[in-house]
């Protein structure tokens, strides 16, 4: 474009211009040095669009992120019947939060919940542990030593615990909750409040039909086995009281999620916190 | 307005169709007209884009080497993409949520490039802006009719309110679930273009063979 090569075409985009960028402006197009500075030039407009705009709404993004944990768990534990009671009554001290050591199932009573941000942890070597890969079927390489649980108890009865469980879908890490009843075998919720799945395929993990097919599934057969998960044929009379139907068309993000459930509620999860509580 | 400014707002959105007659940007028109509120949110998001990077692409197009015009589009449109997305996160947060992955694809999308090589590296800035705004309103004419049919005929509803009552709910529509699979907007767009091709014969290409009689081939 020989036309090009010079000083712009005084058509009125910036025809105004300050010296030194005049002096860009009238360099050769095709030289190196315009190169080099138009490319840098424009690599700054993208990176201060694109920081000042993460940085400006980071908090509103971050509210939005933490409103939608926090609807997440309060929906499963809104699942119990005569919670509403129970709240009225308690004022919402029902819901009380522990900090349990994974490796042992122990609360611990050390820790306040509220300072532990285990997905911090989990990154944190001295914090977490790494998971041996033949046993990582959640695909998430380490977990933090201590996990938040909730625990709802009524007229010293435990109703409801709530488990934090992520893990690899097809196209991203879902976070979200298991909510268990106090026998620590009945399923009360499963949701995800943070997923990249396909919308409308694997997207469909935190719809409400899904949620729902999970609800009143048995972790452990009667012998002790953990036999919860996504059911990978036809249901059979056999598998179906621990078995939900897997998404259509979402294959892999069904099977993401068979592996964390079946994760978090393992040894190497929340097994040995739950075998304390059956046991007690 | 003169008449070439009419001409480039008013030409994309049926003579030139970026999805209609370019087949440009399926993907996320497959992906995202589940429901007509994805639609509307997809479109209104491909249109801010269109029209920001075919302004700052027009309005430096002079100073652009050659050799890395690629590369100083995509980074453009890359950083308006993402500012999109952010502010989708934070100001509709649920519908963000639907759109997932598909927001951040826009970068990949045929149609915002064609737009940025084609028109704004060769076009003032205020035609450039209207070219963007022109064919992110045929882009999303498309989508939205797209999302509607598929919407109303997959669950009865128009952005979540019931317009049809669904067997389930006591009423007599039976719901046409392939409608809730992408594959449906591929038949709902390809009847779309049968439509228009047979109301504007213009767009028919001359063939570009004739089928052999059975006696020549012989």
């Amino acid at each position: 474009m020989p036309g090009d090569l010079t000083e712009a075409k005084p058509d009125g985009d910036g025809a105004r211009r300050r010296s030194w960028l005049g002096r860009i402006a009238s360099m050769p197009n095709d030289g190196i040095a315009k190169t080099l500075i138009v490319a840098l030039l424009v690599a700054l407009f993208g990176s201060v669009l694109v920081s000042g705009s993460a940085i400006l709404l980071r908090p509103r993004i971050e509210a939005n992120l933490e409103g939608e944990r926090q609807r997440n768990l309060l929906e499963i534990v809104q699942r119990l019947p005569g919670i509403e009671q129970l709240f009225d009554r308690v004022e919402g001290a029902a819901v009380e939060a522990f900090v349990v050591d994974l490796a042992t199932g122990e609360i611990d009573r050390s820790m306040l919940p509220e300072q532990l941000d285990s997905r911090a942890a989990a990154q944190d070597p001295s914090r977490s542990v790494a998971i041996p890969s033949d046993r990582d079927i959640a695909g998430i390489k380490r977990r933090s030593s201590h996990e938040v649980v909730y625990l709802l108890r009524s007229s010293g009865m435990l109703r409801l615990i709530v488990l934090p469980v992520r893990g690899q879908g097809y196209a991203s890490t879902l976070y979200g909750y298991l909510g268990l009843a106090g026998d620590a075998n009945t399923v009360v919720g499963l949701g995800f409040y943070q997923h990249g799945e396909t919308p409308g395929l694997g997207g469909q993990v935190d719809s409400p039909e899904w949620r729902a097919r999970w609800e009143g599934k048995m972790v452990l057969s009667p012998d002790g086995k953990l036999r919860i998960g996504v059911a990978k044929g036809a249901p059979t009379a056999a598998n179906a009281p621990y078995e939900v139907d897997g998404l259509t068309g979402a294959t892999f993000t069904s099977q993401g999620v068979n592996n964390l459930v079946r994760f978090w509620l393992g040894d190497d999860g929340f097994g040995p916190f739950l075998n304390r509580i059956r046991q007690q | 307005m003169n008449d070439e400014r009419i001409r480039t707002l008013m030409n994309p959105l049926i003579n030139e169709n970026a999805i209609t007659v370019q087949i440009l940007g399926l993907c996320i028109a497959l992906a995202v007209t589940k429901t007509l509120a994805t639609a509307l949110v997809m479109s209104a998001a491909v249109m801010a884009v269109l029209v920001l990077s075919g302004s700052v692409i027009s309005f430096i197009r002079h100073h652009i080497p050659r050799s890395i015009r690629l590369i100083v589009q995509l980074t453009i449109i890359a950083s308006l993409v993402i500012v999109v997305d952010q502010v989708l996160r934070a100001y509709a947060f649920e519908l963000s949520k639907q759109l997932s992955v598909f927001v951040g694809l826009i970068v990949t999308n045929c149609l915002i490039f064609s737009r940025a090589e084609t028109f704004a590296m060769n076009n003032r800035v205020v035609l450039s802006a209207l070219d963007g705004l022109g064919n992110g309103l045929g882009y999303g004419a498309i989508l939205v009719m797209v999302g509607t049919v598929r919407e109303l005929l997959g669950t009865g509803k128009l952005l979540g309110e019931t317009v049809l009552l669904t067997t389930t709910e006591g009423g007599w529509f039976q719901p046409f679930t392939l409608m809730l699979l992408p594959p449906s907007a591929f038949f709902l767009i390809g009847l779309l273009i049968w439509g228009i091709r047979t109301w504007k014969t213009a767009q028919v290409e001359p063939r570009e063979y004739l089928a052999a009689q059975p006696e020549e081939v012989r």
